[in-house]
């Protein structure tokens, strides 16, 4: 089947989406932008492949008997059989790293000793990865990286200790490797892997084995069909060295816009405030952008500004918005300066002020800023749609509700909790109008 | 508000200037020009402008130094980069938000490069309100500058006249003229008696008794000031182990009354400064006799403030005006407060203070906005400056 | 995977100069020659600004012209100005000021060398002939400061009410007659000649009328040249010290010569990379440019096939389009109202007024700001600009920043990802606009 694919470059995380023909969402993929945007790109895409077998299970599934009522818990079985299997694969592809990264002068002495620790290690991670994976399981984050890093220093530092084997040395290797291992998407032929997990649930699920073969027949055809890559729209912020050639990129403004537009038609103002710029952008009927605005060089009151405050005060940052929300008299912060934004927090703490309070203020401070960001792209038309990363913190929405009704009365505020995607769902909008339309949509150079 | 107003503290007195400090919708100046119909008030921002004229007309002058630490700026910031100072973008919110929507005309000084591009911006965004650039010459001879300057005051002269129906006669501007020199006298006697006894006039009273008269009329505010300066008198206060500075770069955007406090409370006595020049501009009374204008423009170019909107023709004489500051109020040293990006201030900065250490004059420096927050690292830095000095004056 | 991810291969291209900008700069070096030879040759040295320079008033009294601007624009092109900032900061400038002073400043700190590798004489005179810019004042205190030497203000009111009144063309010619003629006359030892003056007003207005030829050639499809990055070396001569001179009637005839020539073939602008391909897009430019990444900057332009047809910034240094020329019947006069019509001494308004024109006479698709930190002059207020200009053309407008010399405030990938949404945010408009 025909699929176009979206890729967002971010700063800090790469999504993808794919859709179908009908401009219908069949995948979403989400990884680290790491340091190698090629990577990136290719592991983002070939995560949202991933959903988008899920999507078409569940397409196929529901069509087919055999799972009346259980499909829900069936498909996340499946996922969660195939992400370990995606776990497993790449832990044996670290330990390889691992072991090929043991040489030099350090370990002269100790080559055997590490290798021996190393092995203990793995076989501990491997051991526990299905617990990782089990039903209700709670990760820190789905990118190998973080899943294989936090466990792997509490199994090594056990069997360093246990061992006698220097655990920095333990660490070195480790830190060598990931990075390699994570620049390299897992190589594994996917359908095996699919079907390696289907066994795993049918094996552990009896409820389902007596449709097992109808089950096993449906997925199978629906490893059949090829997901063909028909066109390609990479985005990205201004990076010099996007890695896809010219005709296959769109700005960022203009596929955030488009991919605003695809999620809700109605739209003609965007709000985005990532973690290094806030944007203003307005679209019309068609989700063309008529108009846009970015914060100045300054990046106060962007996203990366409240992480600086929740370093400050030692939280979370989703914990942020809950406590702003508490407050009763919010303080009026006069800067949102990152520079300074320490140095006001401590004198504030100090001269006696509520945390909420605080708090509640630089909220408010960041959502001033960006409804000046706004005012300079055209003010605020209905229907309005806020995005980014700032969009899920509650505190920072009760604001902008705020605001935006006061200056510009009754408007529908649309936020989305997939809204970390518009910029890819913009883009692969664009490659879908681009097949779609051939030359006529493209640049007229 | 009582208009007969007569308290003798200063406490009484310094809450209505705080009073009148606090409210930025200016209704002392609303109630003023509701009072009788066809009133007319033009206000003007720092550093300068001949209040005399728009007195003459019978207008309220009325002056507008940004929106302080208590205005939350909404609109503002969508007209200015972050580098650009915080003076226009709260001016641009008072207009913006409706609270100068009483005003009739306004006046942009030629400060600097900001203040002259708001005098278009406001013609644009207000185009029924008589807005003009306030240009000022920067040669100081009478045949020269002065002959520019008097026709460029003749035509405010006509233009205030027209606004308000009928022509502005030399009358008319002696009686303005007479006023204001009342009321300089005052400001002058008010800041020789704090160089004297700081203690007696904190710092911080002296500013809000000084800017009650940006929206007093000055009959009014000449009364304030008598009546603040003899309860300033009569009252003992606890004299503090502060030492005694000149606070200079403030003539435009205003540090937080806060800041202005923080720093007595560091252990600084401020005993002289540049806030709000616009009541102590011209150095000496403006003779009643003769021309009006001619004497409003010698007044200007022979007896008035320094300061670095202005351009010093005499290289030997820059920097001098702060020397005789620090000697007239017997100060110990100066401290350089300028609102951030502010182009006049801070590129003078650097030939203030070699003049100042050719002096032997000690001095500190640092930046602010009208909305400063963090006081600190000032109170932190006033406070060592002001140990040092004792320090040094005590070896 | 498909191979539509790729790994770019960057191609460094040789730089091609065409035959002017040899010519010009064979004349800079002279320039720079004669400066840095005067105290061999005992010719007296007169700092002043482009904007407000009195070049053939100048010359009337045998001095050599230095502009400070123009030598930090020197430093900010060969990459020294970075290091002279951060040197005027280290002895006690703020960094929140104009970089053009530091990097002076800086640079006299610093050997005070000429882009020929010889020092740069002491001025015996600063001729503070100041318009539109309150920086400039401070800037000759602080060279006062430094060199000691006698300083002659020409104060020029500015066009508040969008009119130069009879006032203020009297005002500067009594400044003229009674101030700065005398003081020249006195420092230089040469006595003013008025019909000098009018010689070389003559020759000015000579080279005036084909750089006007030149500029607007830019309404023709596609644009012979390029208004803002080509237009900065277009407008050399005449901002600098060669107005009045046959050497800039030359450089101007050639000039006219080589783009009625590129017309006539259909050409488009040549760039530092040849000549520009297709001209996709039309812009209007307000603002200075950066100049530590000038080429960095250009190119992100012609690349996408975009070419500036009209600027703000080449009236700078004199607003001629509208007519004006200095008249050598009214020396003193015309020396007036040149300055007092400088683009950053026009009020908003005028301003507003001017780039709307422009968007709509050069048929432009829109209006970008460059908008400069140093330079408060040109930036307080272009956000108001953008919003009027949207508003009267209802084309489009787009905003970037950077700073003149100072490197650390040119990022790049900001600029491009603003300039090249901007640039796919026309392309598609018109593209729905064909589709409707």
């Amino acid at each position: 089947m025909k699929t176009f694919v979206g890729i967002d470059l971010g700063s800090t995380t790469t999504k993808a989406v794919l859709l179908d023909e009908n401009s219908d969402v069949i995948g979403r993929g989400i990884t680290n932008s790491r340091s190698n945007y090629s990577t990136a790109a290719r592991v983002a895409s070939q995560e949202a492949r991933v959903d988008t077998r899920f999507t078409l299970f569940r397409r196929a599934l529901a069509g087919a008997g055999g799972l009346a009522g259980n499909l829900d818990e069936f498909l996340n079985a499946l996922e969660r059989a195939f992400r370990l299997e995606q776990f497993v694969e790449q832990l044996s592809d670290l330990e390889q790293t691992c072991l090929g990264h043991i040489k030099g002068e350090r370990f002269a002495t100790l080559e055997s000793g590490v290798k021996e620790a190393l092995g203990q290690v793995f076989a501990r991670l491997r051991e526990e990865a299905p617990e990782l994976y089990a039903p209700g399981a709670k990760r820190k984050s789905d990118f190998f990286r973080d899943i294989a890093g936090s466990r792997y220093h509490v199994h090594a530092e056990e069997v360093a200790r246990a061992a006698s084997v220097p655990y920095d040395l333990l660490l070195n290797v480790y830190d060598k490797s990931i990075i390699d291992v994570e620049n390299r998407p897992p190589e594994g032929n996917l359908s095996d892997k699919f079907r390696r997990a289907l066994a795993r649930v049918l094996t552990s699920d009896s409820s389902i084995r007596s449709t097992a073969a109808e089950i096993q027949k449906t997925i199978e055809s629906v490893l059949d069909v090829d997901l063909e890559e028909t066109y390609l729209v990479g985005t990205g912020y201004g990076r010099v060295t996007l890695p896809f050639s010219k005709e296959h990129i769109r700005s960022e403004i203009l596929c955030h816009g488009l991919g605003a537009h695809m999620m809700y038609p109605r739209t003609r103002t965007v709000l985005d405030i990532g973690g290094q710029d806030t944007k203003g952008i307005q679209v019309d009927e068609n989700g063309i952008v008529a108009n846009f605005q970015m914060n100045d060089r300054c990046a106060a009151g962007c996203g990366r500004y409240l992480g600086y405050i929740a370093d400050e005060m030692n939280m979370g940052l989703h914990e942020l918005g809950p406590l702003a929300m508490k407050s009763e008299r919010p303080a009026r912060i006069n800067s949102t300066c990152t520079v300074f934004a320490g140095a006001e927090l401590r004198d504030r703490l100090s001269l006696g002020e509520k945390r909420e309070d605080i708090l509640a203020g630089l909220h408010r401070a960041i959502i001033l800023r960006a409804i000046s960001i706004i005012s300079r792209s055209g003010g605020v038309t209905d229907e309005f749609t806020f995005t980014g990363g700032v969009a899920k913190n509650e505190a920072a929405v009760r604001e902008l509700r705020k605001l935006i009704k006061e200056n510009y009365g009754d408007v529908t505020i649309n936020i989305n909790p997939e809204s970390i995607y518009t910029g890819a769902l913009g883009a692969a909008e664009f490659a879908r109008r681009a097949f779609e339309g051939g030359s006529s949509t493209e640049a007229t150079a | 508000m009582d208009a007969s107003l007569n308290q003798a503290n200063t406490a009484g007195i310094v809450a209505r200037a705080q009073e009148l400090f606090d409210d930025l919708s200016f209704t002392a100046a609303r109630e003023w020009k509701a009072a009788k119909p066809g009133r007319k008030v033009v206000g003007y921002l720092p550093i300068y402008v001949p209040r005399e004229i728009i007195h003459a007309a019978g207008m309220l002058p009325l002056g507008i130094v940004g929106g302080g630490d208590q205005l939350e700026v909404i609109h503002g910031d969508a007209y200015y980069q972050s580098y650009i100072c915080r003076i226009p973008r709260s001016t641009i919110e008072l207009g913006v938000s409706g609270r100068l929507d009483f005003v009739d005309g306004m006046l942009f000084p030629s400060i600097c490069d900001v203040i002259r591009n708001l005098s278009g911006m406001w013609k644009m965004m207000f185009p029924g309100v008589y807005s003009r650039y306030f240009d000022v010459p920067q040669n100081y001879r009478d045949e020269i500058g002065g002959n520019y300057y008097v026709n460029e005051l003749a035509e405010l002269r006509h233009d205030l006249g027209e606004l308000r129906g009928s022509p502005i006669t030399d009358e008319e501007l002696r009686a303005s003229i007479a006023a204001y020199n009342e009321n300089r006298h005052l400001v002058r006697e008010l800041y020789a008696f704090r160089a004297q006894k700081p203690w007696q006039t904190p710092a911080a009273e002296v500013y809000l008794v000084l800017r009650a008269g940006l929206v007093l009329p000055v009959e009014e505010h000449s009364a304030l000031l008598r009546d603040y300066l003899a309860a300033a008198q009569a009252e003992e206060r606890p004299m503090r182990d502060n030492c005694k500075i000149v606070l200079t770069g403030a003539f435009c955007e205003q540090p937080p009354l806060n800041l202005i406090k923080s720093l007595e409370l560091a252990g600084c006595y401020v005993v002289d400064d540049d806030l709000l020049l616009v009541t102590r501009w011209l150095t000496e009374n403006v003779p009643l006799e003769g021309d009006p204008l001619q004497n409003l423009s010698h007044a200007f170019l022979h007896h008035s403030e320094s300061t670095a909107a202005k351009y010093e023709p005499d290289e030997k004489e820059k920097g001098q005006h702060l020397v005789r500051a620090v000697t007239r109020a017997g100060a110990e040293g100066v401290i350089f407060a300028a609102p951030s990006f502010c182009d006049p201030a801070l590129l003078d900065r650097p030939m203030l203070q070699h003049v100042l250490k050719d002096a032997g004059i000690p001095f500190i420096a640092f930046k602010y906005a009208e909305n400063s927050g963090q006081m600190q690292p000032i109170r932190e830095q006033a406070g060592t400056f002001a140990d040092s000095i004792k320090l040094w004056s005590g070896a | 995977m498909s191979t539509v991810i790729v790994t770019p291969k960057a191609s460094p291209k040789e730089v091609l100069k065409d035959a002017s900008m040899v010519k010009q700069k064979d004349m800079m070096a002279a320039h720079y020659d004669r400066l840095t030879n005067a105290p061999k040759t005992g010719a007296k040295v007169a700092a002043t600004f482009v904007p407000g320079n009195l070049n053939e008033l100048i010359m009337c009294f045998d001095l050599v012209n230095n502009l400070p601007e123009v030598n930090a624009i020197q430093n900010g092109l060969r990459r020294t100005s970075g290091g002279f900032v951060l040197e005027a900061e280290k002895i006690g400038h703020s960094e929140d000021v104009c970089t053009y002073v530091k990097s002076d400043i800086g640079m006299m700190a610093k050997g005070n060398l000429a882009p020929n590798g010889e020092k740069f004489p002491n001025p015996d005179v600063l001729l503070l002939s100041y318009t539109g810019c309150f920086t400039f004042m401070k800037w000759f205190e602080l060279l006062r400061e430094q060199y000691k030497c006698e300083t002659i203000m020409l104060h020029t009111p500015y066009m508040g009410d969008g009119k130069v009144t009879p006032n203020m063309i009297e005002y500067m010619v009594k400044q003229l007659k009674e101030e700065v003629i005398p003081k020249l006359e006195r420092i230089s030892g040469v006595k003013f000649d008025i019909d000098r003056l009018r010689e070389y007003l003559k020759k000015s207005a000579k080279a005036e009328d084909d750089l006007v030829w030149v500029l607007q050639s830019a309404k023709n499809k596609p644009s012979p040249i390029d208004a803002y990055f080509g237009g900065i070396y277009y407008i050399g001569p005449i901002f600098g010290a060669f107005r009045g001179t046959d050497d800039a009637i030359e450089y101007y005839k050639f000039l006219r010569e080589e783009v009625a020539e590129r017309l006539a073939e259909g050409k488009g602008p040549v760039t530092p990379d040849g000549d520009m391909g297709k001209e996709k897009y039309r812009l209007v430019v307000e603002g200075p440019p950066n100049y530590t990444n000038f080429r960095q900057f250009w190119k992100m332009f012609y690349d996408e096939g975009a070419v500036v047809v009209a600027s703000s910034y080449t009236k700078v240094g004199g607003t001629y389009d509208f007519g004006f020329r200095h008249n050598p019947d009214k020396p003193l006069e015309t020396l007036a109202e040149y300055c007092l019509g400088v683009y950053t001494n026009r009020s908003l308004p005028m301003r507003i007024d001017m780039l709307s024109n422009y968007v709509k006479e050069y048929e432009a698709d829109g209006l970008l700001i460059n908008s400069i930190k140093s330079c408060n002059s040109f930036s307080a207020g272009q956000l108001l600009i953008m919003r009027e200009v949207e508003k009267r053309t209802g084309k489009p407008a787009a905003f970037v920043e950077s700073d003149l010399v100072d490197p650390r405030y040119f990022s790049a990938a900001n600029i491009k990802n603003r300039l090249e949404s901007y640039l796919q945010m026309i392309e598609q408009k018109r593209a729905s606009a064909r589709a409707a």
